[in-house]
């Protein structure tokens, strides 16, 4: 029996002004599946990103969402309906402590329509998903006020920020970047936990050797189109890819 | 009678564009807010008017130094008190919005009010254009706002300067890294504006007569026009100008003058309902607004 | 010997910042002062002023609503330049309930604020998806726009506006009316922001993205900030209809759009205690200086500026930090 696909991409494209930033790109992702993207700077990653969350509107192309078109929808309302995406810019509130920063995702309708009708206490909450991504408790480094904690920790709280709103699909963007081998090390076994969860993910990233321990698939774009679909071993070997990545010889 | 109106409405649209050129260069296009400019304008006028009648300046000399006041003016708020503030774009306005307050009001209180508070008119002649009296200075003014508002459009869109005043708008790091010193290229673009609330000055002010009242009537039209028009866009400011100067013209005409305000704020609500951005405006989308 | 400049925080700051563990009296009293002050002072002052700085006093609570109202919209990233916008429609709601109804002070006043509210809600709502600065301009255009419409349509008693509307019954009504709507505005308004829905308020000051990435949809928000903002500044409005007895066009004067500003920078903005404490010391001061006439906007003006530019956190803000912390000259050590 063939599940139908969480996620369809279809001719998804965006002109900004003259440029072309997406062109046509079509994908399915299945339930459960971690896609990585991968490409050069400026392929159109984060456009893709955009266009799915709806931050941007699309030029062309359809997105469906279990099934339901969602391309025409709000950014929030989005959300609500079970896609949570993370920053590639991590810009949390400097001054407050950390679990005041998980104040704002938890305040969010879908808490509420989550936990059928009310909050709940969201101080508890906020404390024990930073502790699910890592914060130690008993350091009390959750009360540390985020301009203080180092950018390990600050990708971990944009982690547990996505993780609070308790999405089906994870679009996280470049969250290995900007750290240390070590602090990515940490991360890893988060997200095979939210895999075990059920949960279907899709990561941008530049650390390509990280990514493809993990990666079920690859999708690897240039100059807005997609060039590469499929196992991570397959795609490093097609030859578009490489040229895209290090360039043809020259003549 | 429809004529007649129709022209004073095209020289209604010029009064209007001419205005709001000199605030949409500042703001619409290098996004420095400065709401001093209705004051801008003023104290030329009141500066004009003091070296002609008190100091007994040759006229042109009188406008020259007038001009140039207001562009050293323009710097040295810039250096003064936007430099502080720059990228706060509410601190900015409200910063020079109080300056802009603080000048007029002090006019105000001074009662320098009345019709021998007035600029002469450059040539005291009429002409008489498809059955209808139209002066001299009414025809300068259409004719040096269609010069001007070509003239911004070239220097925003095919020199150096220009693309810089833009680039500033757009992206200030960016900018930076191509080597433009977005501090110089602000103060360039506050003291252009400033300079060019003078000019509009010494073309509309003869029309009537000077009042601090008319200074902050300037920044709601030039405001009004930004916001229909859609901030940067020169286009914009054309067709804004010639969508509400037709639109007062007319409804004081055949309605009543009393109306013509409730057309402007009429036009406000309904752009603003219809395409917030503006007619041409370009906003952005909201991941690139951020 | 050379010295430093060391700044300690207090014993009872050090401990944690916004939790405290009381251990003495002393402590107490030390919190507690700087809240019970303004609450005594608003109970007693009426008692004590003579009749002319009575009046003052109704003009520095009014002024001080109005500045709230202005900080509760620039704490979630909206900047009005036009609170006379929600004063005057305010005033005319109650103005109009009033004379052409005859509805009696205590029901219009309330019923205005709430209407006030929703109609400067609505009349602002295309904006709001704007950037901020589109909201500034508007705020700034509307009340002298609709000034000009009032003496041109005539509405409402035009120009001469419409007078003798029922006052309150008395003035020590109208005093500790007033003072209490301050009071119950200044705490519970700063509860509100302090809280949870507060934080997603300044959330979206701060970073909007986030905030509509965490599904939240921020129009709703700021919608909800205008309208509490709107319906506090026609209360204020419709208020001083009843203490004037009288609506008409100065009730979209420069005034009531310039002073809450200036309240708010000097005072400290971001927070409510420092639009208060702002309008306290402008307000009087500006009743001094009455004899300058339209001087004193020059000086609300040059006011702004300069502290905008030299002291932007606020008068209230650096008492604060004072009151928390005390400085002294220390020997360097070698």
């Amino acid at each position: 029996m063939t599940a139908a696909p969480i996620l369809t991409v279809a001719g998804l494209s965006k002109n900004f002004g003259g440029v072309r930033a997406l062109k046509q790109v079509s994908f399915n992702l299945m339930p459960g599946e971690l896609l990585g993207v991968i490409g050069p700077n400026g392929s159109g990653k984060t456009t893709l990103v955009n266009l799915i969350t709806r931050f941007v509107k699309p030029t062309s192309g359809t997105v469906s969402f279990k099934g339901e078109k969602i391309s025409h929808l709000p950014p929030h309302k989005i959300v609500r309906l079970g896609i949570a995406r993370t920053f590639q810019m991590v810009k949390p509130f400097y001054q407050l402590p950390a679990y005041k920063n998980m104040i704002i995702p938890l305040y969010s309708p879908r808490m509420k329509q989550l936990a059928g009708g009310s909050y709940g206490d969201r101080n508890a909450m906020a404390l024990d998903l930073l502790e699910e991504v890592g914060f130690e408790r008993d350091a009390f480094v959750a009360y540390k006020v985020a301009g203080a904690l180092p950018q390990g920790y600050l990708k971990r709280l944009e982690l547990a920020k996505s993780i609070a709103l308790q999405p089906d699909l994870f679009i996280l963007d470049e969250l290995f970047s900007g750290l240390s081998l070590a602090e990515v090390a940490s991360i890893v076994p988060i997200i095979e936990k939210i895999r075990m969860a059920g949960k279907t993910i899709i990561m941008i990233e530049h650390r390509l050797k990280e990514l493809f321990r993990i990666a079920d698939r690859i999708i690897v774009m240039n100059y807005g189109e997609k060039i590469a679909d499929g196992l991570a071993e397959a795609v490093m070997e097609n030859e578009t890819v490489k040229s895209a990545y290090l360039g043809t010889e020259a003549d | 009678m429809l004529i007649g109106t129709t022209l004073y409405a095209l020289i209604n649209a010029a009064i209007l564009a001419l205005m709001a050129i000199g605030f949409n260069l500042t703001f619409g296009i290098s996004g420095v807010a400065n709401f001093a400019y209705g004051a801008f304008y003023v104290l030329s006028a009141y500066g004009i008017w003091g070296m002609l009648n008190l100091l007994h300046f040759h006229y042109l000399i009188a406008v020259i130094i007038a001009v140039f006041a207001n562009v050293i003016l323009g710097a040295l708020i810039y250096r003064f008190v936007l430099l502080r503030v720059r990228g706060q774009a509410l601190s900015e306005v409200i910063a020079t919005f109080g300056i802009g307050l603080a000048i007029l009001e002090l006019f105000s209180y001074f009662g320098w009010v009345g019709f021998e508070y007035n600029l002469p008119v450059f040539l005291d002649r009429s002409f008489i254009i498809a059955g209808t009296y139209v002066d001299f200075q009414r025809i300068a003014i259409v004719g040096f706002s269609a010069i001007l508002i070509f003239g911004l459009w070239w220097f925003a869109h095919h020199t150096a300067t220009g693309l810089a005043f833009r680039g500033i708008a757009q992206d200030e790091r960016t900018a930076l890294t191509f080597g433009i010193d977005s501090d110089w290229i602000a103060t360039l673009s506050v003291s252009f504006g400033a300079g060019l609330a003078a000019v509009a000055a010494l073309f509309i002010i003869p029309l009537g007569s000077i009042s601090p009242g008319e200074g902050y009537d300037v920044l709601i039209r030039a405001l009004a026009v930004c916001i229909i028009g859609g901030l940067g866009s020169t286009g914009g400011v054309i067709a804004a100008s010639f969508i509400v100067g037709f639109a007062e013209r007319f409804t004081d005409t055949y309605i009543g003058s009393h109306w013509t305000m409730i057309v402007s704020l009429a036009a406000i609500l309904l752009v603003l309902t219809v395409k917030p951005s503006g007619l041409f405006g370009k906003q952005k989308e909201l991941e690139e607004r951020i | 010997m050379k010295k430093r400049k060391e700044r300690i925080d207090r014993g009872i700051k050090v401990r944690s910042s916004d939790i405290f563990a009381l251990l003495s009296w002393r402590e107490m009293l030390y919190l507690a002062a700087p809240r019970l002050l303004p609450v005594v002072g608003c109970l007693v002052l009426p008692l004590i002023l003579g009749a002319y700085w009575q009046k003052v006093l109704l003009s520095v609570a009014v002024f001080a609503l109005l500045a709230i109202s202005w900080d509760i919209l620039a704490q979630t990233g909206m900047v009005s330049l036009g609170q006379a916008l929600f004063f005057g429609v305010g005033a005319y709601c109650s103005g109009v309930m009033n004379h052409y109804w005859g509805l009696n002070p205590l029901i219009t006043i309330p019923v205005a604020a709430v209407m006030g509210g929703l109609i400067c809600t609505l009349l602002l709502l295309p904006v709001l998806r704007l950037r901020g600065i589109y909201f500034s301009m508007v705020t700034l255009i509307i009340p002298l726009v609709l000034v000009r419409i009032i003496e041109a349509t005539r509405i409402f008693g035009g120009t001469e506006g419409l007078s003798g509307m029922t006052p309150l019954p008395s003035k020590w009504i109208e005093l500790y009316l007033v003072m209490a709507v301050l009071l119950t505005a200044l705490f519970g308004f700063r509860r509100m922001m302090d809280s949870d829905y507060g934080l997603v308020l300044k959330g979206i000051n701060d970073n909007d993205r986030s905030v509509i990435s965490a599904g939240i949809n921020i129009y709703w928000f700021k919608a909800q900030s205008l309208f509490i903002a709107g319906a506090i500044g026609s209360f204020c409005g419709a208020f001083m209809t009843h203490v004037y007895m009288f609506v008409g066009m100065p009730v979209f004067a420069l005034d009531y759009s310039i002073l809450p500003i200036a309240a708010a920078v000097v005072g400290g903005p971001g927070t409510l205690a420092g639009a208060t404490l702002g309008a306290f010391i402008l307000v009087p001061m500006s009743e001094a200086l009455r004899g300058f006439g339209g001087l004193r906007i020059v000086l609300y003006g040059v006011f702004l500026v300069v502290f905008i530019v030299v002291l932007p956190e606020g008068i209230f803000h650096f008492i604060q930090r004072k009151y928390h912390q005390f400085e002294r000259w220390v020997e360097v050590e070698k």
